[in-house]
């Protein structure tokens, strides 16, 4: 489904991802690990479509269209979903317009029929039961005044009002308490299906005990050092970023 | 995101939709002003002696104040006006005497029509009542039978005029006298038309009123003068609307609108202002300097000023309550646009005079394109305006990094027991709310226009529910392609 090929990008002139390959195929769980300004967070942005950063070399493609030559509402168009880190405040607009607008601009461009306020109500309700959000959330403005754990919730209401074909998840086990990453992981696993695919971007191995990836990548320094199956994260969590990323030196230790 | 932005600034701009020109026979005084055209607009009016009276000390005050030059404290800058390159009235030919709506020029039903704007009752969905003025007359007003019964008085100013002469010789000037401003004399030297409303004691209107002005005419200014009074406990909601063709040149539109509210009486002023703003170069636009007041005479009366603007090349206009009863409100709501070239400074005094009284003012600026958007504002608290409080909410909202946002907020207190509260924001279109928007499925355009309404909204819910719709449409109209 979604292809990165040697990809290469610059922030401000500085180099943040040399060469990344990833592939991730319909029906996948990949985790991206790794420490503090590896490039996660940029890697999630580059395939969401977010200015303020070069690409230098490379490709994305989701499904062989090329998605580096799209605006960040194509690539929505064309099932690209960012669970944003940092979800922003949007006052005045109300969580149902936003998610109506778009969700019928999703529809529209993919060959559906709008939905009108009754059948989007309808379709909203159901999706409010899978996430358990409070309808109180729902009315009032985009994410203002919402706790931290509301917000991540609200990043996952919206996932499952999209389904989208890709979901990356930036973060978004950050800030949570137990209780509440219990309720985003779930909302993540009933969207899991064959069809779709999702790209787990974390620090913590914690969020992985609840949704289980397939395959877990440890980034470094802008490249991908280390990949394997879940137990890589297990590993990892035992023996600290330094152990992938300093293999050289662990090895002239011993 | 920059060179993506000049991007979508460099799609072309949507047309003006109202900048169609009316071929019809009009009927116009040569240019210029002076005592004899001043004359001549009143004879044409057939005004009573004591009107064309008051016109001509208005001329001769206005003569004065033209030797100083017109007023130069706002932000805004433009070429000095040519008073004497106007025309100071233009109107279609028509018969002398209109029996009916069948014997209007059918250009000018259809001009009206093209602007949304039906003249025809029965096709009329919603119970609104219009005057609508086109260069300096009015050319109808509907529902006005219907309306009498109330004994509610709704029609142009000329036939005011000449009908209800008591109640124009009682109020005319005495919210904004024509010794107030510069073009507050001008206007009441020259102005042509307008409309005319006088609710009765006791009466609830039950429709919404308007008036439409349109300028049409080439080289002419419209100079209309708009009266309202509400008696006891009287209530009306009144809009405003207003549109003009595109043209090179400036056109000049200096209106006086003079409410007065009486004991328990409420006055709600709803203004969707959409003059040509001028092309994308800055050519063209009409100059819209207003004088716009309210007095709060009465005790527990209400004035509700509600504005939408995003037209005209240059706004210059302040709607003002004078809050003079005891326990008498005044409210000012505003989102002012602008984009390109255009240059807004408008805001509102809030003059405490009475006991207990309050005000509330939320201004929403919006500066696109290389524009200057400034709010202007006065509280004023008199010494015997015991209890007074006022409310200001002041944003300005700045798409792009070429426009200009500037508050000028003045606070006068002269009562130990007055509570005055200021708030004011500045704030840049936010790249993260744009991509997160935009990373949902919503085209950049959609974004702005829903985080502009998002923000615009506490002004909008103060307009009755179809200009609501409307000032939101207006609204991403003046804004398409406007982000850089």
């Amino acid at each position: 489904m979604l292809i990165v090929k040697d990809l290469f990008v610059k922030v401000e002139e500085k180099e943040i991802l040399k060469g990344i390959n990833l592939e991730v195929n319909a029906g996948e769980v990949h985790a991206i690990m790794g420490p503090n300004g590896s490039g996660k967070s940029t890697l999630a942005n580059v395939i969401a479509g977010k200015d303020g950063y070069e690409v230098t070399g490379g490709t994305v493609s989701l499904n062989g269209t090329d998605l580096l030559e799209m605006s960040p509402e194509e690539r929505a168009w064309e099932g690209v979903f960012l669970a944003f880190q940092y979800p922003v405040e949007i006052p005045g607009v109300s969580n149902a317009t936003f998610l109506k607008t778009a969700l019928n601009e999703i529809r529209k461009h993919n060959g559906h029929e709008e939905l009108d306020a009754m059948q989007f109500l309808k379709y909203m309700k159901e999706k409010m039961r899978v996430v358990g959000i409070d309808e109180k959330l729902i009315n009032r403005p985009v994410n203002q005044g919402f706790s931290g754990g509301e917000k991540k919730r609200n990043e996952i209401f919206q996932l499952q009002m999209l389904q989208p074909k890709l979901a990356v998840l930036d973060e978004t086990d950050s800030g949570l308490d137990i209780d509440a990453l219990k309720i985003v992981s779930s909302g993540v696993n009933t969207f899991r299906s064959k069809e779709n695919a999702v790209i787990v971007v974390t620090h913590y191995q914690r969020l992985l005990n609840y949704i289980v990836p397939d395959f877990v990548h440890v980034l470094v320094n802008g490249r991908i050092v280390k990949s394997g199956g879940k137990d890589l994260a297990l590993e990892l969590e035992e023996k600290g970023y330094d152990w992938v990323a300093n293999p050289v030196t662990e090895e002239a230790a011993v | 995101m920059s060179t993506e932005l000049s991007n979508v600034e460099e799609l072309a701009i949507k047309d003006y939709k109202y900048g169609f020109e009316t071929e019809i026979e009009m009927e116009t005084l040569p240019k210029g002003l002076n005592e004899d055209i001043v004359r001549k607009i009143s004879e044409k009016k057939n005004e009573p002696e004591w009107m064309l009276e008051w016109r001509l000390k208005a001329f001769r005050h206005w003569l004065t104040l033209e030797k100083q030059s017109e007023p130069k404290w706002a932000n805004i800058s433009y070429p000095a006006v040519d008073f004497q390159d106007i025309i100071y009235y233009a109107a279609p030919k028509k018969k002398p005497e209109l029996k009916s709506l069948d014997e209007v020029d059918p250009e000018l039903l259809k001009t009206f029509e093209k602007l949304g704007i039906s003249l025809q009752e029965q096709k009329r969905l919603s119970g609104v009542a219009v005057d609508a003025v086109f260069d300096s007359v009015s050319v109808t007003t509907t529902f006005k039978e219907e309306l009498s019964k109330l004994g509610i008085i709704f029609c142009s100013m000329s036939e005011a005029v000449k009908e209800h002469p008591e109640l124009v010789k009682k109020y005319i000037g005495s919210v904004v006298p024509y010794t107030d401003n510069f073009y507050a004399a001008l206007n009441s030297a020259v102005f042509s038309d307008g409309s005319f409303c006088y609710i009765p004691k006791g009466v609830r209107c039950p429709m919404e009123l308007s008036t439409y002005f349109r300028i049409n005419t080439s080289g002419t200014g419209q100079f209309e003068r708009t009266l309202l009074i509400a008696d006891e406990g009287g209530y009306v909601s009144y809009l405003e609307g207003c549109t003009a063709p595109m043209r090179d040149e400036n056109q000049l539109h200096a209106a006086v609108v003079e409410l007065i509210a009486l004991d328990n009486a409420t006055i709600k002023y709803s203004t969707v202002q959409n003059w040509y703003p001028g092309d994308q170069e800055g050519k063209g636009g009409i100059y819209n300097f207003v004088t716009k007041r309210g007095a709060c005479r009465g005790v527990n009366s209400k004035i509700t000023w509600t504005q939408v603007e995003t037209g005209s090349a240059i706004t210059w206009k302040y709607p003002s309550c004078i809050l003079q009863g005891d326990n008498s409100i005044g409210e000012f709501y505003s989102v002012a646009v602008t984009n390109n070239f255009q240059q807004a400074d408008t805001g509102t005094k809030m003059i405490h005079l009475g006991k207990n009284t309050k005000s509330t003012i939320v201004s929403k600026g919006i500066s696109a394109g290389k524009s200057n958007n400034s709010y202007r504002g006065l509280v004023k608290v008199h010494k015997n305006a015991e209890n007074s409080r006022n409310f200001t909410q002041c944003d300005s909202l700045l798409i792009g990094d070429r426009c200009g946002a500037h508050t000028f907020p003045y606070i006068e207190v002269n009562n130990q027991s007055a509570k005055v509260e200021h708030e004011a924001t500045t704030s840049k279109i936010g790249e993260d709310q744009l991509f997160y928007l935009r990373q949902r499925g919503i085209s950049m355009e959609d974004s702005i226009n829903m985080i502009v309404n998002g923000y615009c909204k506490d002004v909008f819910r103060e307009l009755p529910m179809e200009f609501a719709v409307e000032a939101q449409k207006l609204l991403s109209i003046s804004l398409e392609g406007s982000v850089g």
